[in-house]
């Protein structure tokens, strides 16, 4: 299968992540479109580790890179991705607990 | 990697510390001498001495200007911790959990200013942000802390989101995250797809160092964490980010391409104009440092242009200049009750100390000769001007800077030349004096001999 495909489905992930981003107002569902966000990265990285492996093996020694690191990149994501994850539920739980809700036309207190 | 190494280590010291330890004062001590002991070992590794050998497959480097630069942002810190270390027990019961956190943050100052890898800087800003988010709502009760933790969350995990995409695309165009590598695949001519993911690399950065258009969530960021926390994150963070910013340029022997060079000359005029212009109209003391600091910002990105050495010595020194001076008025404010203008009404007759060193404070951020904050805006103008382009950007930041004077001296005026109602009662204790009028003369040491800052970067 041609590297475009997966390049048009990241992109389109991606798209549709900033689009919730910006125009969703619960503060989990904002959260779960940044992680379709990143899980577009990752597609993508792993798709273009793919991608120079291919190549690398056509021409060994090209670029000096034979495609691993783009898939290491995406444990790194996954990692970082989790302790996101943690630190964001539980800011959203303290939001709630405090307002009751999770909305976020509530933060516009800051702004005089 | 001294720094790296030992901070996490201390982090995790730290929050033993909150465990195990119940006095304040001595989890106070821990985090001083741990910070001391930090300083110590970056500048031991100046002179070459490693904690271990750590094989980082050309993923960090270590050249003289990180280390020179790890080393302000530490004794700028060390400098926070004095004044301001007895204030962040009122914000809550988790000191040591607070020193902890920065001791991550300043693990990840180190990551981010010494990357040679783009893996290594999206885990350094990552390592940068995540215990921001929490220190920004580290006031659980209070509604302000609340909105402003998520707002910052969000928007920090949003950019994160751009700049990996950014550094996707960039993979995707070179089949590497090295940036000396890079230089080799780069050079027959850049295809779409780089431009693409620089850009984005960009944005992402830009929202991280809070450059106009990018800025919107820095004011109420700022305004709404604990006013002990804004002031770390106002300046060692900021920095630190402009340091990983800068690096992203100067990492590679690539000639920037051009486009990308007009976008950040008007990234840095956005900066500047808004950043000045919206700190005229503040009422509130703490909120016009927040659009200063976006100001002072644009003052940092001119660093981005020129890729001589005035560019990187001009960087450390805004550094030095601009952290130390905001943490001694940040520490300054911390003890007011008030943080509008009217509070500072004749603080000079009651406090005539606090009011002489935050007059230095404020001379050096609108950058009135003989402090360092002149020093640092001439040097990074003159490396803008040594590039030789955006002569218009330099009349606009010179300009700019004037505008900068009347929010600053109106802080002045306030001190000097208006009568209060009532005095304020500040608990100010004799050491925190002391601690003010070092960095007062430490700024106006700068500013006398800046090239001090710079002898240990060549030798």
């Amino acid at each position: 299968m041609p590297v475009n495909y997966y390049i048009f489905v990241a992109i389109a992930l991606f798209c549709i992540g900033i689009t919730g981003v910006l125009t969703r107002r619960n503060a989990i569902i904002i959260f779960m479109c940044i992680e379709i966000m990143l899980n577009a990265v990752n597609l993508l990285l792993v798709a273009f580790s793919k991608m120079h492996y291919a190549s690398h093996l056509i021409t060994p020694g090209a670029g000096g890179a034979n495609g691993t690191d783009g898939q290491l990149f995406v444990f790194f994501i996954m990692v970082v991705a989790a302790a996101e994850v943690s630190v964001g539920l539980a800011i959203i739980v303290m939001l709630y607990r405090n307002t009751h809700s999770t909305d976020v036309n509530f933060l516009n207190r800051l702004k005089n | 990697m001294n720094a790296i190494l030992f901070s996490a280590v201390w982090g995790v010291v730290m929050m033993f510390c909150g465990a195990f330890v119940n006095k304040a004062a001595t989890v106070r001590n821990a985090a001083v001498t741990g910070l001391v002991l930090l300083i110590i070992l970056n500048i031991a590794e100046l002179y070459g001495f490693r904690l271990m050998r750590v094989d980082t497959h050309g993923m960090l480097a270590f050249n003289s200007f990180t280390l020179v630069f790890n080393t302000v942002a530490f004794v700028s810190t060390l400098v926070y911790f004095f004044l301001s270390a007895k204030d962040m027990e009122r914000v809550g019961v988790n000191l040591a959990e607070y020193f902890a956190l920065i001791f991550f943050v300043l693990s990840g100052v180190a990551i981010s200013s010494s990357f040679n890898s783009l893996m290594m800087l999206f885990l350094g800003i990552e390592i940068i942000s995540i215990p921001l988010y929490i220190l920004t709502g580290s006031d659980k009760k209070n509604l302000n802390s609340n909105e402003a933790s998520l707002k910052y969350f969000l928007m920090g995990s949003f950019s994160t989101g751009i700049m990996l995409m950014g550094i996707a695309l960039i993979y995707g165009a070179t089949g590497t995250f090295s940036l000396e590598r890079m230089t080799t695949v780069l050079s027959p001519g850049l295809n779409p797809l780089l431009i693409a993911g620089f850009l984005l690399l960009v944005i992402s950065m830009s929202f991280k160092v809070s450059a106009a258009p990018f800025h919107f969530w820095t004011p109420d960021v700022y305004d709404g964490a604990p006013t002990v926390f804004t002031s770390f994150m106002a300046t060692i963070v900021k920095v630190a980010a402009f340091a990983a910013f800068l690096r992203l340029f100067t990492g590679t022997n690539v000639e920037v391409p051009a486009q990308i060079k007009i976008i950040i000359a008007l990234i840095t005029a956005a900066t500047l104009f808004i950043g000045n212009i919206t700190a005229v109209f503040q009422q509130s003391v703490k909120r016009m440092l927040a659009y200063s600091s976006i100001a002072q910002a644009g003052f940092m990105c001119f660093a981005l242009f020129g890729f001589n050495d005035f560019a990187k010595e001009g960087l450390l020194l805004y550094s030095a200049a601009y952290s130390l001076a905001t943490i001694g008025v940040f520490a300054v404010l911390i003890k007011m009750k008030d943080f509008t203008f009217e509070g500072f009404n004749g603080l000079a007759s009651y406090q005539p100390l606090l009011a002489a060193t935050n007059t230095i404070f404020l001379l050096s951020l609108a950058g009135i000769p003989l402090t360092a904050g002149f020093m640092a805006k001439f040097y990074m103008l003159a490396s803008a001007i040594k590039s030789g382009a955006y002569m218009w950007l330099i009349i606009l930041a010179v300009l700019c800077a004037a505008v900068s004077v009347y929010y600053y001296f109106r802080v002045i005026q306030a001190m000097y030349f208006r009568e209060s109602k009532e005095p304020q009662a500040l608990s100010v204790s004799p050491a925190f004096k002391w601690g003010l009028i070092v960095i007062a003369a430490a700024v106006v040491f700068l500013g006398l001999f800046p090239q001090w800052l710079f002898a240990k970067l060549y030798f």
